[in-house]
């Protein structure tokens, strides 16, 4: 297969240069980051972002009459509404900010989960979860008595939508699949997944970690009730991300947690809860967190995106393309349907050894069960080597990978 | 039989022959290759070591009050470290291997690439290795 020449269209050097850590080495060499799914680099606007509020707005916010608060508060609202127009919501006040995707899972587990479930009630999840949209429910399931039910995977890695339509009956309550699986990049056809609970009455979450950095979305044409993601794996930075929730739903549901900022009065007699968000937003935020979250939301605007998916797609292919060429390896994962995650397996290696190779020769790759176990479990390895793209990875950069996963089965393989 | 820290000065010593990571990786593949296999008895969940992202079985013998080990996994890389273990602790003492300091990792610049001790497993086997050793010295006392 020739290169495909994507990068006539898209501009990937001038993009990698606002990339710092991309100009860096590791052991000299120059670093080749395909660790994409776990968290992407930064682009120097974010970094820069944090370092300017703390240089020149540092407050706390929603509490303050002085300047700098007002300004500091300002920011992180006016990031709110980017987030709001980022996802399609259709109130900034659908927008609740988080920790991350786990956080966001479990705050709808704790409230809307323990609220509204009881004994024998259905919560339907699928089997290529990660931990932290399985856990949460198991836990819900223990505190309620709901039975949580589980979505098969074929052989290539893709939900067994049949099944999903046996089990998804007026007894499910609570429906939470991920968008883009982690470990495998399959693509799931949520918007059939939510029409479908819907007709059944019950509320959809989707775990959108892997899927809102690789396409365009818009919470309303999916009708989710809940979507959850963190800002780390699109640019931002760690400790920050957003649960967006149908106002109704938000409105109904209990607080998470009590603190600060979450309440209207308190007295010992009894405390009125703010009205959403900041019924969810206990205590001071993340507050550089969500004003550096919304400089990457900024630069994302920056970014063609049909083009950046384009050539995603073209780094995925080729790699697979490549890999699927070598004997001893085995692509882990053929949905139809795929973005950005080439997750693979070398007969004779383990993916730990492999792993330390790639890492050895400056490739930053992961290995292991990616955090979902029953998946590989359901799938019969032990776990693979994943390889994630982002859109400024290159070609040249797949051709490194694949090279050194050739060395690495000439000096490794039993 | 030369002393605990004798034998961690000699893996310092061929340690430093090596200067990049690249290079030290393929001796520490190179002494795992190496390893003689592990009666296949002892690869069960008995002796499997819980924590680490590969299959790491430990099998301990005492001979004459002297405690050996054979160890086994799925991993080249982790029986390299098994056998850097093994070349400063078999054959000794249950109260020495309890009191071995093991600077030699920090010495050879390991303890930089294996910070993500649950996947690599090497603090699991260390302390594995000790249990064996404190089990034994507890049972003759």
């Amino acid at each position: 297969m020739n290169h495909p020449n994507t990068q006539n269209e898209f501009d990937v050097a001038a993009i990698r240069n606002h990339f710092p850590i991309l100009q860096t080495s590791v052991y000299n060499l120059p670093l080749v980051y395909f660790d994409n799914a776990a968290t992407t680099q930064k682009p120097q606007a974010v970094i820069d972002a944090i370092t300017n509020y703390y240089s020149k707005y540092n407050a706390n916010i929603h509490r303050g009459v002085h300047y700098l608060s007002q300004i500091a508060s300002q920011a992180y609202d006016d990031v709110r509404i980017k987030t709001q127009k980022f996802l399609g919501a259709a109130q900034a006040s659908e927008i609740v900010f988080v920790r991350g995707t786990t956080e966001a899972v479990n705050l709808v587990a704790a409230t809307y989960g323990r609220q509204q479930l009881k004994a024998g009630d259905e919560i339907l999840i699928s089997h290529m979860e990660h931990h932290s949209n399985i856990v949460p429910w198991q836990i819900l399931a223990q505190q309620t008595g709901a039975v949580l039910k589980v979505i098969p995977i074929n052989k290539n890695g893709e939900l067994d939508m049949q099944a999903f339509y046996v089990l998804c009956t007026a007894k499910t309550k609570i429906v939470s699949v991920t968008y883009v699986s982690n470990a495998l990049g399959t693509i799931n056809p949520v918007k059939e997944i939510i029409d479908n609970a819907h007709k059944q009455g019950a509320v959809v979450l989707i775990d959108g970690a892997q899927a809102v950095s690789h396409f365009d979305l818009d919470v309303q044409e999916l009708n989710c009730d809940f979507f959850a993601c963190s800002a780390h794996k699109m640019l931002g930075p760690t400790g920050i991300g957003v649960l967006y929730g149908k106002h109704h739903l938000l409105t109904q549901m209990p607080p998470y947690m009590g603190g600060g900022d979450m309440i209207q009065s308190v007295s010992f007699n009894g405390t009125t809860y703010n009205e959403v968000p900041y019924k969810f937003e206990a205590g001071t935020p993340h507050i550089e967190g969500v004003i550096a979250w919304g400089a990457a939301l900024d630069y994302w605007q920056t970014i063609n995106r049909a083009q950046a998916m384009q050539h995603e797609q073209s780094l995925l292919n080729y790699c697979t393309n490549q890999l699927q060429q070598i004997k001893r390896v085995k692509i882990i994962g053929t949905a139809a349907n795929k973005c950005s995650v080439c997750s693979f397996v070398i007969e004779g290696v383990s993916n730990f050894d492999a792993g330390m190779f790639l890492d050895t020769m400056g490739i930053a790759v992961r290995t292991g069960q990616h955090c979902t176990e029953p998946l590989m479990d359901a799938l019969g390895v032990k776990g693979t080597i994943r390889a994630s793209f982002f859109f400024y990875n290159t070609i040249a950069e797949v051709d490194k990978l694949i090279a050194a996963v050739k060395k690495c089965i000439d000096v490794l393989a039993k | 039989m030369q002393s605990v820290a004798n034998a961690e000065a000699a893996i310092v010593a061929d340690f430093e022959w090596f200067e990049t990571w690249a290079e030290k990786y393929q001796y520490i593949i190179e002494l795992g290759q190496k390893l003689p296999a592990m009666d296949g008895v002892f690869q069960t969940d008995d002796y499997k070591i819980k924590g680490c992202q590969s299959s790491v079985w430990l099998h301990c013998k005492i001979e004459n009050g002297l405690l050996f080990f054979e160890a086994d996994s799925d991993s080249t890389f982790v029986k390299g470290l098994v056998s850097l273990l093994i070349q400063v602790l078999n054959g000794r003492p249950a109260d020495e291997i309890l009191g071995a300091t093991l600077t030699f990792i920090d010495a050879i610049g390991l303890r930089q690439h294996l910070a993500q001790t649950r996947a690599n497993g090497l603090a699991s086997m260390i302390k594995q290795i000790k249990t064996y050793a404190l089990a034994y010295s507890s049972q003759v006392q």
